[in-house]
Parts: structure tokens; C-alpha cells; sequence
């Protein structure tokens, strides 16, 4: 019988990708090893294998498409003797974990959001907009800034030839060379405080980890080296780095690779904490955080590098550190949220909304400082609170919300901040149990209506 | 940015460079310049006894050498980054001893205006990068100000000193990967006075040979006599004109001996006072150049006599000005946690 070959994933967070070119073509026989098609995610282009072997029936997605979804039929092979027009069999028993890593990304990543209400910031002034995905702007920013500038260098694993493990450094040593586009070997604790020394020396570094995970390793140097030693030195020694890479949960990577740091660098004076959700959010922070004179840890979402945004059509868009958007008003109930549980956070206010209860929700943009102004004139006016949070809930961000508004605003609330987090366990690699443990859509909803006692 | 710099004098501008001998002028400077690190430390110990240092406090007695030799090689512009045994690299960089002895009482005359104390202390203008109390942690820093010298091509390189003890943090090994594959201008310096706080070398490495450790990574390396400062000038200059040459960096393992125990508070049981009366009558660094020069008839009594005093008073100045430096002003509490932006 003949068998599907399917769309592979084959990344943790791909749920389509480009088919770039079929290696083989219909009435060829294959071998188990066979390279079959030169498949494009958003991150690499890589070779498809056969898994068994037959001969190619019909080719189904011809060479080129664009937007093949994961588990797709792409081809079909032939037994012997079998003929081209042979119905296929069911399916060429996709691996389990495939069809989880296609569905995840789903779940979990909220729809990019229309390009419309573009709100009352900084960033409203801008007329002419452009549609951007969170990579490329990132990269926008970092090419922008290595223009401007000629002593800001990116370093990190794979930033240069490989292009990127996130492709976030795409083109950016063709155009500024090994001298500004280092490849490091893989040496968290090394290369920080080497960054660190060189921000000491004048320079200006962008140190990528290939994930904040991996950053644990280099955190003596972010905090005792980069975060300190300008008030030890009473004011002589500036540190101006940024630290950036993806942050919190991805998509079934289990435990080690799922972490939100963003309280655990909140803690420390000395330090900006920045954590954008949108692509205008991430072009226009990080242009701020290379420009800031001081250490910045810029938290990205690896779900959300390859979701789409407005952003503003400009060469010079910069967003100031330290200040809070309001992605939607409302009147009845204030969501606080930063990097990808803005997404979720909007999408709750929208079944809220159905719901009769008027959310406004906050894309809080930068940790440290807290834009706590803004929270609290909000809270002052809905009367009621829920954080958001993808990290755990002790001694989180939420946390600190909550204290911050009960030192300022405890008169105007009429019930008690909620916090939305992760559950209190290390997030598991099973589909369902990483859905359970991770907070969603639904919790938000849940907490909003508890706030609002109905 | 707000900075206040700490009176000091101008820079020196040691010779370096050549493999000439030293001339008689620099003999004397090598001799004064031990001398007053040797008088600066016993009063810094003297003070902290008296309750005005407080916290840890490091002592280099008995390490001068090391320091003086390798700095005669150095040239403006140049930098230089240790760990927390650090009073003799500041002096050694020209900074002022007052501001360095008012940091160590925690005043504002002090150079890091008193935030920092005995192991935090900066000076940007001398080339003196700290002053870090994270053991190893300034040896990657270090290689960072290599990275910049040579990505500014500004001919310059970084010494970059660790102890034994920090000799087995992995960091180190990550520093001389990646400055041997970039060929960084670094001088690793492994100030090898056998006792980490109070584990020997023997106890905490399994090879003692610790200059050995650079092949792997295909770093030339150097081991170097550091209680004859004529030796460490030698070995530096060898060192600093090899780094200068662009052949990338060197480690070189300078084997001393601290007089004192590992701070203040270290009662030094872990060694025999035999072994420590030992170096002090055979080796000392001092005594041994004093013997040259006297050989060489560079100095007679009164020139050494005259020596004396002039360090005595810079000392007794630099004590002087540390306990008459306020404290600094309580709103110094706020300042220089990040600088504005602009």
C-alpha cells in the first residue's frame, strides 16, 4: 500500500515551513537515508530523509510552496509493484512528538494581533507602519545600532556563520564582519565577563545566549561584574552591555530550557530589565537598551520570534526603558502582562468583553524599572488587579505588583490582586501536563472573574 | 555620568619595551616603589587593627616584586585587572596611596568615594580596572579589556593577575581559549605565593606545574623567580613584547610567598613559622635588591636613609588623610547605582 510522506517538524516551535526543492521525483526509488527535499523553517534550511524505503509515487506539494503545514502530506511512496495512483494508507506513522510540537505553538502562541489601534504611546506618532516579524526586528534593531555606532558588536554561539541558532542574526556578519559579529565557543561564564571587561573598555557588546537558560551559567558576571561595579567604583566604572536571548517556556523542551528569569534580574539594582512582547516592542527597546549606558537584560520569547506586528516604518524608532503600554483600555478590571502573556491577556480581555467586563490590559515592556505609575493610575480607576506572568508566582513579578499597589493604591482596590503563573512545579515535557503547568487564556479569565466577584 | 577622581600624580611613564638592562634611575624606582607597597601594607595592617579598616583586607607583603617588575614593563595605556589582594598593583599604577588608604577607612576622599573598599577600587585613568572580589571572575573581564584593545587598535594590552587559588576556576580555562582564538593581547599572571587562602598548591592541584596548563590551549607560557624583581622585569619584558607583536597571550606562573596570612583574620596555621622565617631571610624581594644596590654603589646609608624617609612621610600622609576624610554624605547612599541616560 502506499504511504504518505509527511510535512516533517523540525524544530520545537515550526508549524509550517517552505518545501525549497524536491532531491528526488516521481518513479524514483528511495532508500531509508534517501534525502528526499530540502525543507525551510523559519529558522534553517535542512534535508528531509526518507524513513522507508519504496519507490516515489506522486509528488503532492511541488517545489517552492510556501506555508506547508507540519504533518502535510508531501509525497506519497510506493511499495513494489504498487502504481502511482494507489490509494494511500492511512499515514507513515508520524512521530508522536511531531504532531505535539505542531499543535503546541498553537495553543500556546496567541494569534498575531490585528494591526490596528496602534496606542497611546510613544510609538502612536509614527504614520507610516510596516508589518514586521519580533526576528526582524530584532535584527533591525541590532543592524540599526551596529550602524551607528561602530563600537556595539554582537557576540554569542552561532550568532556569525551559523546565522544565528534563532536566526536573529541573520546577514549580520556579512554586512559587519568577524571583527563585529563574534562567534564564541560555548562558554556562558567566559564570554560574559569578557563582554563585561569590554563594555569596561569602552565598547559597546550585544552578548546573545543562545537562551536565558543557558545564562544561569554567566550570572556571577551579570550581577557581580556588570550590575555592581559601577557603585563600587563611585561612578567610574559604566558597564554598557546588553544581555539578550529567548526567555521562558518555548515549546516541549522540558525543564531545563523553560525558565522566566525576569523577576530573578528585577531583583538587582543596578540593573534594566526589559521584556517586550510585540515586534514594534522589540525593535524599539532594544535600539534603547544598546543606547542605554547601563547593563540591560532584554528577555525575549521564543514563540513569538516568528509572529507578526506592526511596526513603525521609520529608521530612528526608539521606545523608552521604564515605560508601560496600554495595549487596550478598559474600565472594569487592570491585566498586567509582559512578553508573550500580553498576547494571552488580550485575548482574555476579548472573552471578558463578552462577557460584559471591560479589561484594560498593561504590556508592562520593561520590569526594571517598573513603570509603577501607570499600574497605579489604573488600578485607581478599574478598582481590581491580575498579573500575568509565564514565570513561577513566589517572589515573582506579580508579586511585586501586588506589594506595589498595596503600598500605593490599597484604598482603591475593592478585592485582591490575583496572580496568573506558571504552577509551582518545573515544567514537564509532556503536551498536556506543559499546558497545564504553564498559564493560560482560560486562567486569566478564571482570575478576572474571581476579582470582579462574579 | 558623575565622577570624582582622587588627587594623584601624573603618570610616570616607565620605560619598556627593550630588553636593555636597567638603567641605576630604575634600579632606584623598582627599590622605592617595593619599599612603599612593603610600608603602605603595614600600615593598612596597623590601621585595621586600630579598628579603621574594616571587613576583609588583603595584604601583598612579600609579593612586591611580582607587581613592580611586571608594571616596569607596562606602557600608558596599557591595563591592568587583579583580584582582591590588590593595594600593591594600585600603588604600582601610580594611584594616589591617600586615595587608596581613604577607600580602605571607607571615606569620601577615598577612589571609589568609600562604596567600594579594600577589594573595589578603580581607577580609569591609571589603567586600573579592580579590584574584584569574585575569585577568577576578573580573568574573563580581563580578557575583555584585551578584546577591546585590539578592537580599537589602540597597541595596548591587559595585565590580568589571578592567585593559585583562582588558577583552578574553569573560568580561567575559558579566558585562555578564547584569547588564544582570538589572539588577545593578555598577560595571564599567576601570582603563585603555594597557598590558596589556606589549601597549598599540593592540596588543591593535581598538577602543580601550573604555567603547564596554558599548552593545552596553545598559549606560550612562562615560569618566573617572583621574589627577584630583576627576574619578573626580564620575563615581562619577554612577555609584553611577544603579546605587542600580535602573537597572541601569554601565562606566565611567577612563584612568591605572602608574609601575611590570607587576611587580616587568618591566624596562618597552615604553615610552619620555619618556612615563613625561611623566605623572609633568604628571599625577601627587598633585602635582595637593597644587596644590589648596594653592591652596585647605587645608594650608600644616606640614600637608602633619605629613601626611607620619603616613604615614611607619603605613608604617615596617606594614613593622616584617611582618618581625616569624612565619611561619605549620606545621600552618596543613592548615587551611582546606574548612570542616567541620556
Amino acid at each position: 500500500m502506499a504511504i504518505d510522506i509527511l510535512m516533517p517538524a523540525l524544530s520545537p516551535t515550526m508549524t509550517e515551513g517552505k518545501l525549497a526543492k524536491w532531491l528526488v521525483k516521481e518513479g524514483d526509488t528511495v532508500a531509508s537515508g534517501t534525502i528526499l527535499a530540502e525543507i525551510e523553517t523559519d529558522k534553517a534550511t535542512m534535508e528531509f530523509e526518507a524513513v522507508d524505503e519504496g519507490r516515489i509515487g506522486k509528488i503532492l506539494v511541488p517545489a517552492g510552496t510556501e506555508g506547508v503545514q507540519v504533518n502535510q502530506p508531501i509525497a506519497t511512496l510506493l511499495a513494489d509493484g504498487e502504481k502511482a495512483d494507489a490509494a494511500p494508507r492511512a499515514q507513515a506513522a508520524p512521530k508522536q512528538e511531531s504532531k505535539a510540537e505542531a499543535k503546541q505553538p498553537a495553543a500556546s502562541a496567541p494569534p498575531a494581533p490585528k494591526p490596528a489601534a496602534p496606542a497611546p504611546s510613544s510609538d502612536a506618532q509614527n504614520s507610516s507602519w510596516k508589518t514586521q516579524t519580533v526576528r526582524e526586528a530584532l535584527r533591525d534593531a541590532m543592524a540599526e545600532e551596529m550602524r551607528r555606532n561602530p563600537n556595539v558588536f554582537l557576540m554569542g554561539e552561532e550568532v556569525g556563520q551559523y546565522q544565528g541558532a534563532y536566526k536573529i542574526s541573520q546577514g549580520l556578519l556579512e554586512e559587519f564582519g568577524e571583527k563585529r559579529v563574534v562567534d564564541t565557543p560555548i562558554t556562558e561564564h567566559g564570554f560574559a565577563g569578557l563582554g563585561v571587561g569590554a563594555a569596561f573598555g569602552g565598547l559597546v557588546p550585544i552578548v546573545e545566549f543562545m537562551t536565558w537558560n543557558f545564562g544561569m551559567q554567566a550570572i556571577d558576571h551579570i550581577i557581580n561584574s556588570a550590575a555592581k561595579t559601577l557603585y563600587m567604583s563611585g561612578g567610574q566604572m559604566g558597564c554598557p552591555i546588553v544581555f539578550r536571548g529567548p526567555n521562558g517556556a518555548a515549546a516541549r523542551v522540558g525543564a531545563q530550557h523553560s525558565q522566566c528569569y525576569a523577576s530573578w534580574y528585577s531583583h538587582v539594582p543596578g540593573l534594566k530589565v526589559v521584556a517586550p512582547w510585540s515586534a514594534a516592542d522589540a525593535k524599539g527597546l532594544l535600539k534603547a537598551s544598546i543606547r542605554d549606558p547601563n547593563p540591560v537584560i532584554f528577555l525575549e520569547n521564543e514563540l513569538l520570534y516568528g509572529q507578526s506586528f506592526p511596526v513603525p516604518d521609520t529608521q530612528d524608532f526608539v521606545l523608552p526603558i521604564g515605560q508601560a503600554k496600554i495595549e487596550r483600555p478598559g474600565k472594569d478590571v487592570t491585566i498586567t502582562a509582559f512578553s508573550i502573556m500580553v498576547g494571552k491577556a488580550l485575548k482574555a480581555a476579548e472573552e471578558l468583553a463578552a462577557l460584559g467586563i471591560d479589561a484594560e490590559v498593561i504590556n508592562l515592556r520593561t520590569i526594571r524599572p517598573l513603570d509603577t505609575a501607570t499600574i497605579i493610575g489604573s488600578v485607581q480607576k478599574t478598582n481590581r488587579c491580575v498579573s500575568c506572568e509565564e514565570g513561577w508566582a513566589q517572589s515573582g513579578v506579580g508579586s511585586e505588583i501586588a506589594a506595589v499597589i498595596m503600598e500605593q493604591a490599597f484604598d482603591y482596590l475593592d478585592a485582591p490582586v490575583a496572580r496568573v503563573a506558571a504552577k509551582d512545579v518545573p515544567l514537564p515535557y509532556a503536551a498536556n501536563l506543559e499546558q497545564l503547568a504553564l498559564p493560560q487564556v482560560a486562567d486569566i479569565v478564571a482570575a478576572v472573574k474571581a476579582v470582579c466577584y462574579r | 555620568m558623575t565622577t570624582k577622581k582622587a588627587a594623584a600624580p601624573a603618570r610616570k611613564g616607565p620605560a619598556a619595551g627593550s630588553n636593555t638592562a636597567p638603567t641605576t634611575d630604575e634600579l632606584k624606582k623598582y627599590y622605592r616603589d617595593m619599599l612603599l607597597i612593603r610600608r603602605f601594607e603595614e600600615r593598612a595592617g596597623q590601621l585595621y587593627g586600630m579598628g579603621l579598616i574594616g571587613g576583609f583586607c588583603h595584604l601583598y607583603i612579600g609579593q612586591e616584586a611580582v607587581v613592580v617588575g611586571l608594571q616596569s614593563c607596562a606602557k600608558p595605556g596599557d591595563t591592568l585587572i587583579t583580584s582582591y589582594r590588590d593595594h600593591g598593583h594600585m600603588l604600582a599604577c601610580d594611584m594616589d596611596p591617600k586615595g587608596v588608604m581613604a577607600e580602605l577607612t571607607g571615606r569620601s576622599g577615598g577612589y571609589s568615594r568609600g562604596k567600594g573598599g579594600s577589594m573595589h577600587m578603580f581607577s580609569r585613568e591609571k589603567g586600573f580596572f579592580g579590584g574584584h572580589g569574585i575569585v577568577g571572575a576578573q580573568v574573563p573581564i580581563g580578557t575583555g579589556l584585551a578584546f577591546a584593545h585590539k578592537y580599537k587598535g589602540d597597541g595596548g594590552l591587559c595585565m590580568a593577575y589571578m592567585g593559585d587559588g583562582a588558577f583552578n576556576q574553569g573560568q580561567v580555562y575559558e579566558s585562555l581559549n578564547m584569547a588564544s582564538l582570538w589572539h588577545l593581547p593578555v598577560l595571564y599572571v599567576v601570582e603563585n605565593n603555594k597557598y590558596g587562602m589556606g589549601t597549598s598548591v599540593e592540596r588543591a592541584s593535581a598538577s602543580t606545574d601550573l604555567a603547564s596548563r596554558g599548552q593545552p590551549y596553545n598559549v606560550k607560557t612562562m615560569t618566573v623567580d617572583g621574589m627577584d624583581v630583576l627576574a619578573v622585569r626580564d620575563a615581562g619584558l619577554e612577555a609584553v613584547d611577544y603579546i605587542r607583536a600580535g602573537k597572541g597571550p601569554v601565562l606566565m606562573e611567577v612563584k612568591t610567598y605572602r608574609y601575611r596570612g590570607h587576611s587580616m583574620s587568618d591566624p596562618a596555621k597552615y604553615r610552619t613559622k620555619e618556612e615563613l622565617q625561611k623566605m623572609r631571610a633568604e628571599h625577601d624581594p627587598i633585602d635582595h635588591l637593597r644587596a644590589l644596590l648596594i653592591e652596585k654603589k647605587v645608594l650608600d646609608d644616606e640614600g637608602f636613609k633619605a629613601l626611607d624617609k620619603e616613604i615614611k612621610d607619603i605613608v604617615i600622609e596617606a594614613a593622616d588623610f584617611a582618618q581625616q576624610s569624612p565619611e561619605p554624605d549620606p545621600k552618596e547612599l543613592w548615587t551611582d547605582v546606574l548612570i542616567d541616560a541620556a
